[in-house]
This record gives C-alpha cells, structure tokens and sequence, in this order.
C-alpha cells in the first residue's frame, strides 16, 4: 500500500472501497445495539472474514481500499482546525501544554523502542512500534519512512488508542492528575484519537485539549523521528 | 465539502513540496501545517473548514480500516512478538500520560487554573 496515489488501476477499484464503507455503516450501527462493540475492530474483522470465506486475496480488496487510505492524507490535514482552534483556547497555558506534550512523545518513542529492541523484535517491527501513540497517519508516515511496515504501525496505533482510551481517565484520575488540561494533553499524547473522542463523550473542553495534543504530539514525533 | 475540498488542496500541495522540493516530512505533516499556518494569517477563514474538519475528524476510523486489514497478514510477526508488543502498548503508554499529566499539572502555576475543572467537567 502506498499513502502516494489514489489511482484506480484495476476494475476491481469500487469492490474494495464499497467493501470498507458498507462494513463502517454496519459497524457504526452495531455499536448503536451494543455499546461494548468498538467500530473499526467490528468492520476489519467482518472484511477479513468475507475475504476469506470468498476465497478473495488481499490484492483483490487492495486496490480499492487504497482510495480509502489515500484520504488519510486530507483528513491529517483537517487536523489543522482543532490545533488553530484550541490553541486560542489554552493560550494562556501555551508553555506548559506544549513541554507535555513534547516530554510525553519523546518519552513514548524512547521507551517504546527501548523495550522492543530489548525483547529481541525485528527493526521492522520497532519502527512500525515507534510512533504507536500518534494517530495512524502519522505512525504509517514514520513507519514508511524509516522501514517499518504501515499497516502494522496502523494496527499498533488503534491498539494504542484503545488501550489509553479505556484505561486512561481512571489511572490519571488515581495518579492524582484531574485538570481538563492535564487530562486532555494527557490522553491527547498518548491515545491519539480514539482517546479523544472518549474525553470528547464527557467533557468538552477535554476533548479540545485532546485534540490540540494529538495533533500537536504527531507532528512532534514525526519531526522528531526525521532528526534522529 | 468546502472543507473536504481544501483539505485536499493542501495536501497536494503537501505532496508537491515533499516529491517537488524534497522537503523531509510526511506530504500530511506538510498540509497540515500549512493549514494552521494559513489559518493564523487569515489566509483561510475558520468557518470555511470547521464543518468540514469535524466530519474528517468524526469518520477518521473509516479510514483505517484498510491498513487494520492490511495488518492481519503480517499476523505471524505480531505473534511472534505479542509479550513485547502488549507490553509496550500497555505500559510505554501509562508511561507516555503520565509524563505529560504530571509537566502540566506540576507545572509553576501563578493563576491557579487548575480549578477551572471542576466547573467544566461536571
């Protein structure tokens, strides 16, 4: 999969990407019935399970849910709007939000990438790891880059995402940290976007921190993923 | 749409600067801070993208499905390494909230603004 160019090569183009949206829709009403049921596991699971039973190759869904992933592109860009929004916001905590969330990516990246190579994994695998706390667009540009896998950086970031998103506000709310711009910086950093639409259900004003912060931690990780 | 639609623009223009100039960032990186940039000068009015901005932001899931499908043929080498892999997710990201709750929450605060969640949060 490339993030470079949406061209429909094969005639099979719509199959995958009409595969991808109807499984969403379903998905995003299933969730609606069963609260527990996470969307985006929902959909993947149910794609994988038609790809096989159909006998389909991966190749076959590919080219029409690379449309979908090319729009990973402008939808990173729509996350200028939180960034120039909020960052009115928290303008008078500008400081102090942004050493967080610098501290908070630095410290991700380190510790990830100190405990996969300690463990023996494959370089691949540590720099499809590395960016796991940013969003997908950013972690799949990292992982791109430096030779990791994209796909597996996605995976690695919905997990990311998921696991901050559920255990988060309950283990900073235990750890003493309750203010809406801790707390929203917090989540932001680590759990990207899935963390902020959670903060987003209950509090506003966190859900915007979040937002400023998982922009704001992408793009720091990226750069600084560039220098190192 | 007037949203979708620039946020494209941007990042092809993104594209551009990354393949064109070989600027050393992601071509979304690149948009991305172009747009904020073009924001903050006014160049771009906010309400010609916010509609836009939170449908994108809302429906970012859609778009990872691909990349999570993607993800279950290389099932062999997240199993291999599953003890690290659940590991690092669970504790590098305590770790990562922690570190960025407690810089703001300790840090030097004149005006006490802490307070302020208790009223918003309710």
């Amino acid at each position: 999969m490339t993030l470079a160019g949406p061209l429909p090569h094969n005639p099979l183009f719509l199959f995958g990407a009409l595969l991808t949206i109807i499984f969403y829709v379903c998905a995003l009403w299933l969730r609606k019935k069963i609260r527990w049921v996470h969307p985006l596991i929902a959909a993947s699971a149910a794609i994988i399970l038609v790809l096989k039973a159909g006998g389909l190759s991966y190749e076959t869904y590919q080219a029409g849910a690379d449309m979908v992933s090319w729009a990973l592109g402008p939808a990173t860009v729509a996350l200028a709007v939180p960034l120039y929004k909020h960052a009115a916001l928290i303008r008078r905590r500008l400081a102090p939000v942004l050493t967080g969330i610098t501290v908070g990516a630095l410290i991700s990246a380190a510790s990830t990438a100190c405990m996969i190579a300690m463990s023996g994994a494959s370089a691949e695998l540590l720099y499809s790891a590395i960016a796991k706390s940013s969003s997908a667009p950013f972690s799949m540009a990292v992982a791109a880059r430096q030779g990791g896998i994209p796909e597996l950086a996605a995976s690695l970031s919905v997990l990311t995402g998921l696991f901050g998103s559920l255990a988060g506000p309950a283990f900073l709310r235990i750890c003493g940290i309750k203010d809406d711009l801790s707390v929203g910086a917090a989540i932001g950093t680590s759990s990207h976007g899935i963390g902020t639409a959670r903060l987003m259900s209950y509090s506003e004003k966190q859900g915007s921190v979040s937002g400023f912060a998982m922009a704001a931690a992408g793009i720091i990780t990226t750069v600084a993923m560039m220098l190192v | 749409m007037r949203g979708i639609a620039l946020f494209t623009i941007f990042y092809l223009l993104g594209i551009g600067l990354e393949k064109g100039l070989s600027v050393p960032l992601p071509a979304n990186v690149i948009g991305l801070a172009l747009l904020t940039v073009s924001l903050s000068i006014g160049l771009i009015k906010l309400e010609w993208v916010d509609a836009g901005s939170s449908i994108a932001i809302r429906h970012m899931g859609l778009l990872f499905i691909p990349a999570i499908v993607g993800a279950a043929a290389y099932g062999n080498e997240l199993r291999a390494a599953w003890l690290p892999v659940t590991l690092s997710i669970v504790l590098n990201t305590l770790f990562t909230m922690l570190a960025a709750g407690a810089v703001i929450r300790l840090w030097p605060d004149r005006r006490k603004e802490h307070d302020v969640s208790r009223s918003t949060s309710a």
